[in-house]
């Protein structure tokens, strides 16, 4: 329980947010974003922190998530009931399809081939010209809950995406803490041993996958909600560098790791372009190698780290 | 049948380019085990190099004389500012530090050289059209790449495979610490590798600038057709390199223009263009999902279980 407090409380204080200062508009709308990308970010936490799989491809996730939306709302189906399990399920579904094959490989060719799934997907949704193609999808209308444009109130969504990431992080909290989390850890820690007292790793990796892709399925349902617009580019590669990054710089420590380094990457990429204008990359690139070098635990482990400087 | 041959001679100087780039890839990844994604900036900074020198002297050959070693210079600082602290740490530090090192370089070469693509003109010697089949031309500098491509792979070959330098690779590459143990300085080996490689992307960079457009990014899709090469040819090794890259280059170039006719065997004009493109920009990841499915450490592996 004690450990879980950093996440309880970095929940809380985003549900208070509104109420202490964060209320407007585009700060709302922010933090939205960065509480979808921490969704995306804490499922894959629980591949790669959870069950050592660095997979590059996670953004597809989000992106079959976010094209189901955009698909039934071209059908004109907007019922949150119907397009939430929708995306989900077409979500897992292309986890269980290309991660049959990806979990046969580890380690680095693991990361090629779920690069090459993700670009697979990217390529079919750049296709997708009945839905705009390379030029994307405007949504006219969100999502709706019950019958109720619910969503379009921006602290309501606010609420909405705050709840779909305390499931999320509870669910793999949850996973992870159970028999089978304890499977998947001790498999990366020592693939052999698990295998000498019995366990086939495979479909526990293979069903950890799975579920992953199924939550980056949520985040992609609120993504496009969020944004209104969905574009192939939510499927580049580079997204799914995004979210390993968040997930890095937060840290491995524990899952609250990746919703804390989704909400300061979001942060960063919001305030560097005001703070230095067009060229902030320049800025952003050596502060990502600067944090990769110097903060080995991430954001979470840096009190400790602190701690042992303090000591000497 | 004509076009076939042209985009077999295209796909063949895809397949070249992608190998110069892959080669350092597969070495620096197979002796060191390090993971480079910006390995690609290395090819965009090959072909910015010649653009400013081009514009500066007005000569294609002074801005190749002088792209080379910057390129090779500027490989050894970012090694020696970077890429020399992440050698011991685990694969996902090294993509995320290298993907901060691309992100830093392609705003660099937007902040200084604009993000409106640049040109380079032809060499006057290599202009021209030559003639392949009575009425086909086909451009003289395309198949000068080719040669040059060719000639780099054959030195390169001899390099690492005759040589007591490259026979210091391949064994790096099949056990670096048992190389480290003989009493091989393994840092400068890898540093000559990485400078080296380096200067490899530098040079397809620069026989890339004047055909294509030299802008901020145009290496990160190369780079990733890199790494399928490198990954479908087995890690570390120069031969499967070779021969993946040629693959690569040779589906790549040919699936653009032959899917979408292939298609319209099954269904109507506008969706067989569609699908047609969206399945040969897919066919390689395909090829390489296929063949990792089968062989999980690709075509040639090298090394040691």
């Amino acid at each position: 329980m004690r450990r879980d407090l950093p996440a309880i409380a970095f929940l809380l204080l985003l549900a208070m947010a509104p109420f202490i200062g964060f209320g407007e508009g585009h700060q709302l709308t922010l933090l939205a974003r960065s509480m979808i990308f921490g969704i995306g970010a804490v499922s894959l936490a629980l591949l790669v922190g959870g069950a050592g799989l660095a997979s590059l491809g996670h953004a597809a996730m989000l992106g079959f998530g976010a094209y189901a939306v955009v698909v039934l709302d071209d059908a004109g189906i907007t019922s949150m009931a119907i397009v939430l399990p929708v995306a989900m399920l077409a979500a897992a579904g292309f986890a269980l399809l290309t991660g049959v094959i990806a979990i046969r490989t580890s380690g680095v060719h693991f990361i090629m081939i779920t690069l090459a799934f993700g670009q697979m997907a990217y390529f079919t949704a750049a296709s997708l010209s009945a839905y705009g193609g390379d030029d994307g999808y405007t949504l006219y209308g969100r999502t709706e809950v019950f019958g109720t444009r619910l969503l379009e109130n921006r602290l309501a969504f606010h609420y909405v995406c705050l709840g779909a990431l305390t499931f999320t992080w509870g669910l793999c909290r949850l996973l992870l803490a159970s028999r089978f989390g304890r499977v998947l850890r001790a498999a990366r820690e020592n693939e052999l041993r698990v295998q000498a007292v019995g366990f086939s790793p495979y479909p526990y990796r293979l069903v950890a996958y799975v579920i992953a892709g199924a939550l980056g399925g949520l985040a992609g349902v609120l993504l496009a909600n969020s944004a209104e617009f969905i574009a192939p580019s939510y499927l580049s590669w580079q997204r799914s560098g995004e979210l390993l990054f968040m997930v890095i710089l937060g840290g491995l420590g524990g899952l609250h790791g990746a919703m804390i380094g989704a909400l300061v990457f979001m942060g960063l990429e919001e305030w560097l372009p005001h703070l230095l204008g067009e060229h902030w990359r320049l800025v952003f690139g050596p502060l990502l190698i600067l944090s990769v070098l110097f903060l080995r635990g991430g954001l979470v482990g840096l009190p400790a780290s602190l701690r042992g400087i303090g000591r000497g | 049948m004509l076009l076939l041959l042209l985009q077999g001679l295209n796909g063949l100087q895809l397949g070249i380019l992608l190998f110069l780039v892959a080669a350092g890839l597969t070495l620096v990844f197979g002796v060191m085990d390090f993971i480079n994604l910006a390995h690609g900036v290395q090819y965009m900074l090959g072909a910015y190099l010649a653009a400013f020198f081009a514009s500066l002297t007005g000569s294609f050959w002074l801005a190749l004389l002088f792209a080379l070693p910057s390129a090779l210079a500027f490989g050894l600082l970012l090694e020696w500012l970077v890429f020399r602290h992440l050698y011991d740490r685990d694969h996902l530090s090294q993509v995320l530090a290298t993907f901060g090192v691309i992100l830093f370089l392609n705003e660099g070469v937007k902040a200084l050289w604009g993000s409106a693509p640049l040109q380079v003109p032809m060499p006057a010697l290599l202009s021209g059209g030559f003639e392949i089949m009575p009425g086909l031309q086909y451009p003289i500098y395309r198949i000068a790449i080719l040669g040059a491509g060719l000639a780099t792979a054959g030195l390169l070959w001899l390099v690492v495979e005759r040589t007591k330098v490259g026979m210091l690779v391949r064994a790096g590459a099949t056990n670096a610490p048992m190389v480290a143990a003989l009493g091989v300085d393994i840092r400068r080996l890898f540093m000559g590798v990485f400078g080296f490689g380096a200067m490899l992307a530098g040079f397809a960079g620069v026989m890339a600038a004047p055909i294509l457009s030299v802008e901020p990014g145009m290496g990160d899709n190369l780079l990733i057709l890199a790494f399928v090469v490198i990954v479908i040819g087995g890690i570390g090794s120069i031969r499967g390199a070779f021969l993946a890259a040629l693959m690569v280059g040779l589906i790549e170039t040919l699936g653009k223009s032959l899917m979408p006719d292939l298609m319209r065997l099954f269904m109507d004009p506008s969706s067989a263009r569609q699908t047609g493109a969206a399945l040969a920009s897919m066919l390689i990841y395909i090829a390489m999902a296929a063949i990792l499915a089968v062989r999980p450490a690709g075509l040639f592996p090298v090394r040691a279980a």
